[in-house]
């Protein structure tokens, strides 16, 4: 590179615009997530080897949200909810984030199996290639479904975590990928009927543009009924209790009411409310993933200090 | 007179140069960790002969069973001489 590149190029790219190319506030949900599945798990882990699990997972994670980044330079470009976003601000070349975005993925999915196991760098891996090729390049711009799809991609950490502890995959790691995947419609979908976004521009199929809001509100109250089946379940495996089924119950009960509610309100309601009850489900939906997974954090804890055998469980 | 010979991009590189640097850092961190706690987890130090690209007989699956199997009855043969 010469001089004359360097003082001509009108911004460097810093640490700051490579980590926010790898969607730091996703990671957060996939780190919290993936340490519920590994610390709950039967099997005890080495703290250092439970440290680096969770950070490969993470790095893959960021990893696919970068390749994500670099697939969708186009379309975030058109909306103005990821103008600001590194590659269509300008901060950071399409070429990088694909080098960083297969960089990291081979990183994390090697340094994983050296780690742990080779489960849970064969799903990291495959959590990777879900997010980046069959959500992002196959079906995020050609079927309504997509949120549906991309929150499978968002379901697997717990279940990696799993298989970290255990090297297996059971009806535990397989409820907590199902609380996650069943939650995820309802959540982005409460989203959709309030936030205005710009998908239409960018040639993005969401389904409250596809077929309308009445049929996003029957799509919400579909999702949340067997949700609450699969979050209940939960509460009856090896990784349950009356602590995480007494936690587990109110939150269902609060989040149900809050779809029954969207499913039962017209839209002529919602725009004269300025979308309040959507607002407010959106709301508990976080509180309902978060109240799931930290319960389940808090059963495995009583059970370790026997503090649950008071209830015969 | 100075003699500072820094470029600008030094200066609008150092973020990032810093950031690779504490990478690099933390890279080493995790491989010397994830070696000690591998190391010592080992049930049986035997196991880090292994993979070494040499031919060792005694390394063969079984091969320190009978080893051991084969000493004991030796032992045991001594000791019913020693009585005798």
């Amino acid at each position: 590179m010469t001089d004359a590149t360097n003082t001509t190029q009108p911004y460097e790219a810093q640490m700051g615009d490579y980590y926010a190319l790898m969607k730091p506030r996703v990671m957060q949900l996939v780190v919290f997530t993936a340490l519920v599945g590994l610390l709950v798990a039967p099997v005890g882990v080495n703290p250092f080897i439970g440290f680096v699990a969770i950070l490969c997972i993470a790095v893959g994670a960021g990893a696919s949200g970068a390749l994500n980044m670099w697939w969708d330079a186009d379309i975030d470009a058109v909306m103005k909810r990821t103008l600001k976003r590194p590659i269509p601000s300008g901060a950071v070349q399409p070429g990088e984030a694909l080098g960083i975005g297969l960089g990291l993925s081979g990183f994390a999915i090697v340094l994983l199996f050296l780690a742990t196991n080779a489960l849970a760098a064969g799903l990291l891996a495959f959590t990777i290639f879900f997010y980046a090729v069959v959500y992002s390049m196959w079906l995020k711009r050609s079927t309504p479904q997509n949120i549906v799809i991309g929150g499978a991609a968002g379901a697997f950490p717990p279940m990696i975590g799993w298989a970290v502890a255990t090297g297996s995959v059971s009806i535990e790691s397989i409820l907590m990928f199902l609380l996650i995947f069943m939650w995820t419609p309802p959540h982005f979908w409460a989203l959709a009927l309030f936030v205005k976004a710009d998908y239409g521009d960018a040639g993005v199929p969401m389904l409250t543009e596809t077929h309308g809001r009445t049929v996003t509100r029957n799509h919400i109250i579909a999702y949340c009924v067997p949700l609450v089946f699969v979050a209940l379940g939960l509460g009856f495996t090896s990784i349950g209790g009356p602590f995480y089924l007494s936690v587990a119950l109110g939150l269902n009960v609060w989040f149900l009411k809050g779809c029954y509610s969207i499913w039962k309100r017209t839209d002529a309601a919602s725009d004269a409310d300025n979308h309040a009850v959507e607002k407010h489900t959106f709301k508990v939906s976080l509180y309902y993933l978060f109240g799931h997974f930290g319960a389940l954090l808090v059963e495995a804890l009583l059970r370790t200090y026997g503090l649950t055998a008071w209830a015969g469980w | 007179m100075t003699f500072k010979v820094e470029h600008e991009i030094h200066g609008r590189r150092k973020g990032r140069n810093f950031g690779v640097g504490i990478m690099l850092i933390g890279m080493i961190g995790i491989v010397f960790g994830l070696t000690v706690v591998k190391v010592l987890g080992l049930t049986d130090i035997r196991q880090m002969e292994r993979f070494d690209h040499v031919a060792r007989p005694q390394l063969e699956p079984g091969a320190l069973e009978a080893a051991e199997r084969r000493a004991n009855a030796l032992a045991a043969q001594q000791d019913y001489e020693a009585v005798e």
